[in-house]
Parts: C-alpha cells; sequence; structure tokens
C-alpha cells in the first residue's frame, strides 16, 4: 500500500489517497463479468500451483483479483430475463435450474399483438387499418381478448432450450462459486469513479493503470465532510470493464479515446417491469414466454416469463425512438398489465417487486473499442446486445467468458496486458465467434423504427428473415434529437395540455398529469396489483442511498434546463427522483434513485460541446431487490 | 497504558429487512417463503456490537476481534462481502441451517462451543459481545446463556456505551425504563454484553481491510464445522407478521372531517 498525492484538476489542495495494487481489477458485476470470472477461477482451481497464476504483486500468492459492484447486494440486479443461455449451458454443462431461484427452462413461446382496446394509444393509420381487419375478422382470425396470436414465432427470436431467469438470482448463484474458491474478491456497494490512466504512456496517455474507488464521507456535491475517505485508487496490470452501457468507467474511457469511426450509442431503451406472483388459479405454466407488440403504443415492446412458484416477470420496452417528450413508462406499464389479454390472467394476482433498466439498444452500432492497453471490455456496455434476437444475457456470459480465455492464454504465455495481446486474444476470438457473426446480422434490424413503426416492423422482419442481408436504411438521430416536440393540434389538446401544467403544479407527478391530459384513463387502484408509483417503489424492495456519497445525477448548467420545455428526464425517472424544483430546475433525490439510467439518454438539451445537460456518475445504492 | 482485550462478537444473520418477508409454515415450523433466496444481512443489533468492538481494538493496540456466526454457509458468505469491509477481524464460521426460529438453548450451545475452541482465546482478557436482542426473532437470551456455559458472570444487557479506565475496568451505560441508562463499573474482562444501538455510525467501506479480511475469512468457511441444532421439543403454535399491507384508496370530494373521521374509526378497528 502506498499513497499517491494528486492534484485535483480543479486547483483544489491535493488529496491524499491510499493505494493498493491487484493483478486484475474488474468494474461491475453482471452476466458478463460472471463469465469472465468463472472462465478465469475454474482454470486456476484446476492446479492451483500453476505458476502462470502466480501473482506479480503480492509473491507466492495467487493472482490478486478484485471485482467491485456499485450495488450495495450482487442480488439486486434489476432483470427478469428470457435467454437462449447457449453460453450459460456451455460453462455449466450439467446446469440444473432448479439450483437457481426463479429459474426454469422456456418451455412455450409465443408472439402476440395487441390492439388497443383503449382507444387512446397513437396509431398510424395503416396499423389502424389493419386493427379494423383483425377486429372485424377477429373470429375466423383468431382474436381473442383484443390479441391476435401469430400462428409462429420467427426463428430469430426462438428461445427454445433456454431459461427464464433472475438476474439478481442467476448473479447471486454465479458469485457464490466464484467466490467460494477464494481466488476472486467480489465487492458490492463499492462503486469505481473512474479509470486510471497512465500519465506518460506510449499512446497519449491511453494505458489504463487501473481504477479509482469513490470518495466516502462527501456531501451531495462531492465536498469532504467529517469522515471522509478518499476513494483508494486500485493499480492492476489489467482492468476489465463490464459496467453496463451507462457505467462511469466505460463512459470515462469512450470520452477519454472516443469511439471507432461511426459507432455511437444512440439508441436505447428503458425496460420496466413487474414481478408478479399469480393467482393460485393460473393456467400459467412455469416457463411460459409471451412476447407482444402494439400496445400501449406500437413502439412499446412487452413480454410475460412465468417463473417457479407461481411468480411472472411482466413488463415493456419504451425506446429512444419512441417520438414523444412524455415517455412515462410506469403508468405505461399498468395500461400494459390491463390489457385484456394479460389481464386474464394477472387480475386477482398480486405485485412482489418492480424495477427498472436502461438497455443500450445501439448493438454493434454502439461498440466502443474493445481493447486498449491494460483494460478490456465486456458485456452490454462493450455493444454485444443483439438487438434483432432480444438477447442480452447470452452475449455478454459469451464476451466474458472468451475475455477469461484471452487473460489464461496470455498468462501461461507470459504476455502482457498490451493493446496488441488482448486484441490478438480476446478480439479475435470475439470478432470468430457467434456474438459477432449475430451483431452483424442485427445492426440494421432497427434502422426501420426511425421512419415510423409500421416501416419498423417491415424492416425488422426483413433482416430476420434474410439474416441481415436486407434491411432499411436510415439515419439514426442522436438520442436527444429522437425526443420530439409533440405539435399541438387542437383545442382540445391545448386544453388538456393546460391541465397538465397545472396539474404539475399542484404537486402531481408529471407522467402522470400527461397521460390523463391525453385521454389514457385514471388507473383504480386497488392496493395491491395496481397502486401508486410511490408505492411500488416500496414494494418487495427499497431503493438503497447509504450516506456520504456524493449524488450521482449532476445537471451541469442550470440555464439549459429552465429554458427546457419539454422535462422528458423528469417524466422518465423511474423512481420519481426527479422532480420539478423552483424555477423549472429538476431537483434530484438520491434517496429514491433506482439508477436504471434513463436520465443520461433523456435530457433534450444538450451542452455546446453536444454531450447531454445530465451527467450519470458513480454512485452507490440503487433498488435492492431479491427478485428481479 | 492501553489494555489488551480479546473481543468474540457473536453475530447472527437475517433476512434482509428491506425484502417482502412473509411467514409460512411448513413440514420443520414456521419460516419465510423463499428464505434461501432471500439476501441476508448482519443482524443490525450485531452488527452494532462489532462497530464497538472495532472502535475499542482502534484504542486499545494490541487487542483483536473474532466474529463468530451461525449460518449456511453460502449465506455467511454473502454477508462477509460487506461487512469484511468495514472492520478488521478473525472469522469463526459454524455452518448451519438456521433461521429465526431456531431454539436459543441449542444455538447457544453451538457459540459457546466453538468460542471455547477458539486457540490462544485468554478468559482473562474476554469480552462477549453481541445483539442486545435481534431482527429476526428475539429471544433475548442467547448472550447470556452463551455466557453461563462460559462461565462469565458479569453480564450486561442494552449497552449503549462502555468507557474503558486505566486499570482494566469499566464504565457500562445500559437503557432502561423511562428513557434512561442504568451506570455500573465492571472489574474488567470477562464479561458480556449485549449491544443496544451503540453510539457508532456504520463505518466506511475500506477496500484495505476488505482485501486484508477476505484472506482469512475464506479459509474460515471452507472449514466451518457443520452443526445441527437440536429443537428440544420446541413447538411453534403460530407465527405471524403485523399486518403492513397499505389499503390505498382514492377519495375525491371528501371533507377533511369525513376523512379524519373515518381514519379513527379504521385504527380503532386495527
Amino acid at each position: 500500500m502506498s499513497m499517491n498525492e494528486n492534484l485535483e484538476e480543479n486547483g483544489a489542495p491535493a488529496i491524499e489517497r491510499q493505494a493498493m495494487e491487484a493483478d486484475i481489477a474488474c468494474v461491475g458485476f453482471g452476466p458478463a463479468m460472471g463469465g469472465f470470472l468463472t472462465t478465469l477461477n475454474r482454470a486456476w482451481m484446476a492446479n492451483p500451483a500453476d505458476s502462470a497464476f502466480e501473482s506479480k504483486v503480492a509473491s507466492g500468492m495467487p493472482l490478486q483479483v478484485l471485482c467491485y459492484e456499485r450495488a450495495d447486494d450482487i442480488a439486486a440486479g434489476v432483470s427478469g430475463v428470457v435467454t437462449a443461455a447457449r453460453s450459460i449451458r456451455a460453462s455449466f454443462p450439467d446446469l440444473n435450474p432448479a439450483d437457481i431461484p426463479m429459474a426454469a427452462p422456456v418451455k412455450s413461446e409465443r408472439i402476440l399483438y395487441l390492439l388497443d382496446p383503449v382507444g387512446v394509444s397513437r396509431r398510424p393509420w395503416l396499423v389502424r387499418m389493419g386493427d379494423r381487419v383483425l377486429r372485424r375478422f377477429s373470429a375466423m382470425l383468431g382474436v381473442r381478448d383484443d390479441a391476435f396470436l401469430l400462428p409462429w414465432t420467427p426463428q430469430f427470436l426462438h428461445k427454445g432450450g433456454g431459461l427464464v431467469m433472475s438476474i439478481g438470482q442467476f448473479n447471486q448463484w454465479v458469485a457464490a462459486q466464484i467466490m467460494a474458491s477464494g481466488l476472486v474478491q467480489i465487492w458490492p456497494a463499492m462503486p469505481v469513479n473512474e479509470p486510471l490512466f497512465a500519465e506518460n504512456a506510449e499512446r497519449n496517455g491511453e494505458k489504463i493503470v487501473g481504477v479509482r474507488l469513490t470518495d466516502q464521507g462527501v456531501d451531495k456535491h462531492g465536498a469532504p465532510e467529517a469522515g471522509f475517505v478518499a476513494g483508494m485508487d486500485v493499480c492492476a496490470s489489467l482492468t476489465v470493464v463490464g459496467d453496463g452501457p451507462f457505467g462511469p468507467v466505460g463512459q470515462a474511457i469512450d470520452r477519454h479515446v472516443g469511439m471507432p469511426s461511426g459507432h455511437d450509442k444512440r439508441e436505447w431503451a428503458m425496460g420496466m417491469k413487474f414481478v408478479i406472483e399469480l393467482p393460485e388459479s393460473t393456467t400459467l405454466e412455469t416457463g411460459t414466454v409471451w412476447h407482444t407488440f402494439g400496445y400501449p403504443e406500437p413502439e412499446i415492446f412487452g413480454f410475460l416469463y412465468v417463473h417457479p412458484e407461481r411468480l411472472a416477470s411482466v413488463g415493456i420496452f419504451v425506446p429512444s425512438w419512441l417520438g414523444d417528450p412524455a415517455r412515462t413508462v410506469y403508468r405505461y406499464l399498468q395500461h400494459y398489465i390491463q390489457h385484456p389479454a394479460l389481464w386474464r390472467h394477472l387480475k386477482d394476482g398480486t405485485l412482489r417487486s418492480w424495477g427498472a433498466k436502461s438497455l443500450d439498444e445501439s448493438g454493434q452500432r454502439g461498440e466502443p473499442f474493445l481493447v486498449g492497453d491494460g483494460y478490456a471490455r465486456i458485456g452490454e456496455g462493450s455493444g454485444s446486445t443483439n438487438m434483432l434476437a432480444g438477447s442480452g444475457v447470452d452475449e455478454a456470459w459469451a464476451t466474458g467468458v472468451q475475455l477469461g480465455e484471452a487473460v489464461i492464454e496470455l498468462l501461461r504465455t507470459s504476455r502482457s496486458f498490451t493493446q496488441e495481446n488482448l486484441a490478438a486474444t480476446y478480439e479475435a476470438r470475439r470478432r470468430a465467434s457467434w456474438v459477432e457473426r449475430n451483431a452483424r446480422d442485427a445492426k440494421n434490424a432497427r434502422n426501420g423504427f426511425h421512419h415510423g413503426f409500421v416501416s419498423g416492423i417491415v424492416g425488422m422482419g426483413l433482416a430476420g428473415v434474410t439474416g441481415g442481408r436486407l434491411s432499411l436504411a436510415a439515419t439514426i438521430p442522436p438520442a436527444h434529437k429522437q425526443i420530439e416536440q409533440r405539435k399541438i393540434r387542437s383545442i382540445k389538446e391545448l386544453k388538456g395540455r393546460e391541465a397538465a401544467m397545472l396539474a404539475m403544479e399542484d404537486g402531481r407527478p408529471l407522467h402522470d398529469a400527461l397521460m390523463s391530459a391525453r385521454g389514457w384513463p385514471e388507473i383504480d387502484f386497488d392496493g395491491k396489483l395496481l397502486v401508486s408509483h410511490q408505492d411500488a417503489l416500496l414494494m418487495g424492495g427499497k431503493v438503497q442511498a447509504m450516506p456520504g456519497f456524493a449524488d450521482h445525477v449532476v445537471f451541469r448548467d442550470a440555464g439549459l434546463c429552465i429554458h427546457c420545455d419539454n422535462k422528458t428526464c423528469i417524466s422518465m425517472c423511474s423512481g420519481q427522483a426527479l422532480t420539478l424544483g423552483s424555477e423549472g430546475i429538476p431537483v434530484f433525490e438520491r434517496e429514491k434513485c433506482v439508477h436504471c439510467g434513463g436520465c443520461l439518454w433523456n435530457c433534450a438539451r444538450p451542452g455546446a460541446d453536444g454531450k447531454t445537460n445530465i451527467e450519470f456518475r458513480a454512485g452507490a445504492g440503487g433498488f435492492h431487490s431479491a427478485e428481479n | 497504558m492501553p489494555n489488551q482485550f480479546q473481543i468474540v462478537v457473536c453475530a447472527g444473520i437475517v433476512p434482509d429487512p428491506l425484502q417482502t418477508l412473509e411467514p409460512v409454515t411448513g413440514p420443520k415450523g414456521p419460516g419465510l417463503k423463499n428464505e434461501m433466496m432471500l439476501p441476508v444481512v448482519l443482524d443490525p443489533w450485531a452488527a452494532s456490537a462489532l462497530y464497538e468492538a472495532a472502535s475499542l481494538v482502534a484504542k486499545n493496540p494490541g487487542s483483536k476481534v473474532w466474529l463468530v456466526s451461525l449460518g449456511p454457509k453460502a449465506k455467511l458468505q454473502q454477508v462477509m462481502m460487506t461487512i469484511a469491509q468495514k472492520a478488521s477481524f478473525e472469522l469463526v464460521a459454524i455452518d448451519a441451517p438456521v433461521g429465526g426460529f431456531a431454539d436459543a438453548h441449542a444455538t447457544a450451545a453451538a457459540l459457546a462451543d466453538a468460542i471455547a475452541a477458539i486457540p490462544g482465546l485468554e478468559t482473562a482478557k474476554l469480552l462477549l459481545f453481541g445483539g442486545w436482542e435481534s431482527a429476526a426473532r428475539g429471544a433475548g437470551v442467547t448472550m447470556q446463556m452463551i455466557g453461563e456455559r462460559l462461565g462469565i458472570t458479569d453480564q450486561f444487557m442494552g449497552v449503549d456505551q462502555i468507557e474503558m479506565r486505566g486499570d482494566g475496568s469499566f464504565e457500562v451505560l445500559e437503557r432502561v425504563e423511562g428513557g434512561k441508562h442504568q451506570v455500573s463499573v465492571c472489574a474488567g474482562a470477562p464479561a458480556v454484553l449485549g449491544w443496544a444501538t451503540g453510539n457508532l455510525p456504520e463505518p466506511r467501506n475500506n477496500p484495505q481491510i476488505g482485501m486484508a479480511n477476505m484472506r482469512t475469512v475464506m479459509p474460515a468457511l471452507q472449514k466451518a464445522r457443520p452443526a445441527t441444532l437440536a429443537d428440544n421439543g420446541l413447538q411453534y403454535v403460530s407465527a405471524s407478521l403485523p399486518s403492513q399491507q397499505r389499503q390505498t384508496r382514492v377519495v375525491k370530494d371528501m371533507a377533511p372531517d369525513a376523512i379524519a373521521q373515518e381514519l379513527i374509526e379504521w385504527i380503532g378497528a386495527e
């Protein structure tokens, strides 16, 4: 251990920081890191005496591998998921889903097109025409409960042989096995603030030599208070970055080294779901998987996965290309579960938990530089998610395994973690794998949605059927330009908008006011499954916000917020952590933030540098629920 | 000259109280729904004891803390990932399928045996710390019984503060009715102290402490002795949680007085 005396960038007095050395520093614990650490750990366990695994920083000890996770528990993941699980099964050939709580084999898959039973959904005329045809010939076409069951599931969407899971429970199961060997230490509740760049690296300071942990004992602005502890520097010859699509380390690297030509993270979606205990009389079998589209808005895709013990994950994805500043998700989700096709099964159920997360839907177009001197990137933040198949966990796990195999090869051949060596081992494995092939096929699959819903479905079908050879062309605007100011077309709408503004002044949540003003029916709360947003935040898990950390959501220029008419960051905020303050500046409450990352891509006012006016920095805590 | 203490902290693990806890009755008696799926935390009462122990060690160089914990090994490992960052200790793990309904006599016996087997432990320096109560199902007697089994008769419960003196004696503040404290002076170790909440904040996570602790925690978990807790004929007739379900109802155009009256009637009915 040593002390670093770092000059602060703003000229403030230098803070003495402790530093310690490790061999491998890992950022974030999700499926990708699970794959990496499982692979590395197994290789070491096969022969703990293997000199390749001897630490370079602790003589006579095995590799010092440290993994830091922001959430206060590694079971606090926020996603119910269906995955083909081919890479997971490859790592665990004898996998018994019953060993993982909430996991079950996929038993049946179906795709439903949902009609609008309420009559408020913003449907283009072509969709309205199609809806009329479906309703008129409903008996002949088998339309039931305002839903049309597609006669087949396209091959590219199939998850046959896969699993429905809770990512939180899966992470916990994986971590318990990794930790048991003693090689790897996984530390929750310890956010990483930033990567450490080498000061005199040959390649213009692009070498990463470790990570800096977040300062503790500071006020909301980051100023030291009583009990201040400067974030420690963890120096390592390899930093593995798996902190997701909006993790602070990944963001910092992107800022520092840029993105490959033509690459950018421009497409996003907010995934929000309920975990519902189904009524005892349910006829839904464990392993049932539904994919839906068409409602509550045509662009909003939905899902229902049935776990063991009568639990179901039911949720929606609200995409960045939903051209509307009122992109509220919670209210949409409440309308979604009340669609007759779902409500038939969910009515009389009980809400057990709730969760939300931003997904990087840029796919391969959002892929950063995968390797550099001293670092490698894996998982969703590395652009591995396949947006044609709607699959991310399997791909993320695979990228982690590929890096694990690459690191083992480099250790055994005594080669260092340079950009060239990592490219020749990790990147080469990835480029030659199914992850790369599928990502390439899916690259343009969703282009059509930037022209509208119908062209989006057509484009996706084209890409899916032709394996990506045919797709629609589109220029993808930056996320903030996808937030369109909706034109007010009638006096009725104008009055509705005025009513919404009045409701906001009265303290009512913005999203509720906007949805009601648009004509969506009020939610008839039952206190059991249909509950207010704040009640949902207190069900089945709570937001954790350990004191002593700075705010991780920061508005760079308050002046831009004052002049922003949309305030989409507020209406999109999954935890109601952003509210309208005086003078029109949003107010952030860390104690309510679920770390969904939605505000980052829902800011309509970029600064002069073209970057969003909201910074999403390193922060501890977030939503804590065992069933997510 | 500072005293050198050997502090043994008995710390149970409990289901994370932030989760949905639903009592169920299974073939083995009462428990919680999906109990193995629920994340666990160090019992908050015992956690106070651990932080007090760490503070005492910091003020008395040469002192040492052992953390003795009984629970399923996988769950103990999960808790250690968080706790081991906060205070230095040596773990003594006992692998047992324990929940909030284990018999306190059997639990105390298993813990006392584990403590007695700690190599190099000197009774004359021993301070036995633990929680006065438990977030799981506070029988409130386990610490006293461990003390009895180890032959320690100076016992203090509901402790909020101790102040060490140079001669090895210490002053203890125990909670009593009326929001007051009873002040006692103990001649010195050995003693049992069942902590209330203490006065210390939860320590910051310190990666360096975590890394050092983990080098001993993982081996301790690997060699955790399995233990079977006898039920000693204990039977539970029923178990229930206080009703916590919100009964949300939206009313419009209702006079405040009428709302107040309805609330009064509702509270009365509850």
